[in-house]
């Protein structure tokens, strides 16, 4: 048997399309803590990121405190959180966020750079505000690679959310880690697989996100 | 007696030696890595076509959760280290190669008009001009793929203690002692944040041409494509 048998064999069993540990209850879990996680870390990598980028100071402040988020692993400090604060969603949340943080930040702050300073200059001479200026001149045209980083950081909440389940939550490790301890391959191959396809939709949904938000004066061939 | 660095005696090494051990696992893959990229970095700049496939099997490939890549290895490799490593070679090829590619593209065509002129053979040129132009993007995803292979060898923990110093907090969990998930955690940022400052100096060292501390700042002539080669700055696979 190869790994393609296993995932059919996985997908054409009922008993993983209902129930507690059905496919649909996993991948709305799944989706829960991706979205949560996603809209914290866009809470707090994306206004920093347009300010500092706006002004163009910090880089290296934003640089030394990526690589620190980077720096930190995400599974050791789930591990650990879940020891000082106990079960729940807190402890998973916290190294999501940490590793969610860094490409938003980072990329946030390079998009705002890479805009193209004679539109600010111009929008500056016909007397528009800075808060205007950032959000109707620098936002707009630095909107495709924000949402590059957005993206980014959306795959990686993905797949690292599997790690959720080590700590007795739900979604899509589930059955990675279940799969795992039960010595159920088939288990294992399909919930990677149920990932690696989330990770590919969350891709399609940027690109649509992309079609739709970007205006096409500003859009670039990718 | 249970102190930040008493070790648990199951894991029959020392801090030092789990030390060298994570060291092992995590920067063997990012080398070859490295080693792997480059020549499929320089094909997919030769043959155009290909460039777009082989992005989407590395996006592919990178969207597979490292714990299930390990998981689903052991039916070939076994509960060894090996295990751990072939899918952290993965992940750093999937960075590393679009940081080549891009980097390698960009490089100017007068200044690769200008090698030509001077006799430099393809060869010569890829070696002498092309690459070491590229230096600071590869380093770039070279940074990525290095620290967040640090923090991915923990995970290998899972799959019958193969995770270094991430062995240290399974014990933590069984042996109810926080301070040695501290100990992994703290060492393992401290490993990630060395070898990045260790990058960074190679790169100052082998781009002597680059004005120092200017960082990512680069001339006004690839202003215009920045983004690029920041791109893999958005690849880290810490998962």
């Amino acid at each position: 048997m190869n790994v393609l048998d296993f995932v059919s064999a996985f997908f054409s069993d009922s008993a993983h399309w209902q129930g507690y540990d059905g496919i649909p209850t996993r991948l709305s879990e799944h989706l829960g803590y991706t979205l949560e996680a996603l809209a914290f870390a866009a809470v707090i990598g994306l206004p920093v990121g347009l300010v500092t980028g706006h002004y163009g100071r910090g880089g290296n402040a934003l640089s030394l405190i990526a690589t620190a988020g980077r720096a930190l692993p995400t599974f050791g400090l789930l591990v650990l959180m879940t020891m000082l604060i106990g079960f729940g969603m807190l402890p998973v949340m916290i190294p999501l966020v940490v590793l969610a943080v860094p490409p938003i930040l980072v990329t946030t702050y390079e998009a705002m750079r890479s805009v193209d300073p004679s539109p600010v200059d111009a929008a500056r001479g016909m007397g528009m505000a800075e808060t205007r200026i950032l959000l109707q001149v620098e936002v707009p045209v630095a909107l495709p690679l924000i949402l590059g980083g957005l993206r980014s950081a959306a795959i990686q909440i993905v797949s690292t959310a599997t790690i959720a389940a080590y700590v007795s939550l739900g979604g899509l490790g589930r059955y990675i880690i279940d799969g795992l301890y039960q010595r159920d391959y088939e288990k294992v191959v399909g919930g990677a697989s149920l990932t690696a396809g989330m990770a590919l939709a969350t891709l399609a949904v940027f690109w649509a996100i992309t079609k739709v938000t970007v205006s096409p004066g500003v859009r670039r061939s990718a | 007696m249970s102190g930040f660095f008493d070790i648990p005696s199951d894991l029959q090494h020392s801090w030092w030696g789990l030390i060298g051990l994570h060291l092992r696992e995590a920067l063997l893959p990012v080398l070859a890595g490295l080693l792997l990229a480059l020549p499929l970095g320089q094909l997919c700049v030769r043959v155009r076509w290909l460039y777009a496939p082989v992005l989407w099997v590395t996006t592919v490939l990178y969207a597979i959760p490292s714990l299930a890549f390990f998981v689903v290895l052991i039916d070939y490799t076994g509960q060894t280290e090996l295990t751990v490593m072939i899918p952290l070679t993965v992940y750093s090829l999937v960075v590393l190669v679009p940081a080549i590619v891009d980097a390698v593209r960009s490089v100017p065509q007068e200044t690769l008009a200008a090698a030509t002129a001077m006799g430099f053979g393809p060869v010569r040129r890829y070696l002498q001009v092309q690459l070491p132009i590229a230096v600071p993007a590869i380093i770039a995803g070279l940074r990525v793929a290095t620290v967040s292979s640090i923090s991915l060898v923990s995970v290998g923990t899972l799959i019958g203690n193969q995770g270094a110093l991430g062995n240290l907090l399974h014990d933590a969990t069984i042996y109810n002692r926080p301070e040695l998930a501290w100990n992994a955690v703290i060492t393992m940022a401290v490993l990630a944040m060395l070898a990045d400052a260790v990058l960074v100096l190679v790169r100052v060292l082998l781009t002597p041409w680059m004005p120092s501390g200017a960082g990512r700042r680069t001339t006004p002539r690839t202003a215009g494509t920045r983004p690029v080669p920041a791109e893999p700055a958005l690849k880290d696979a810490a998962r």
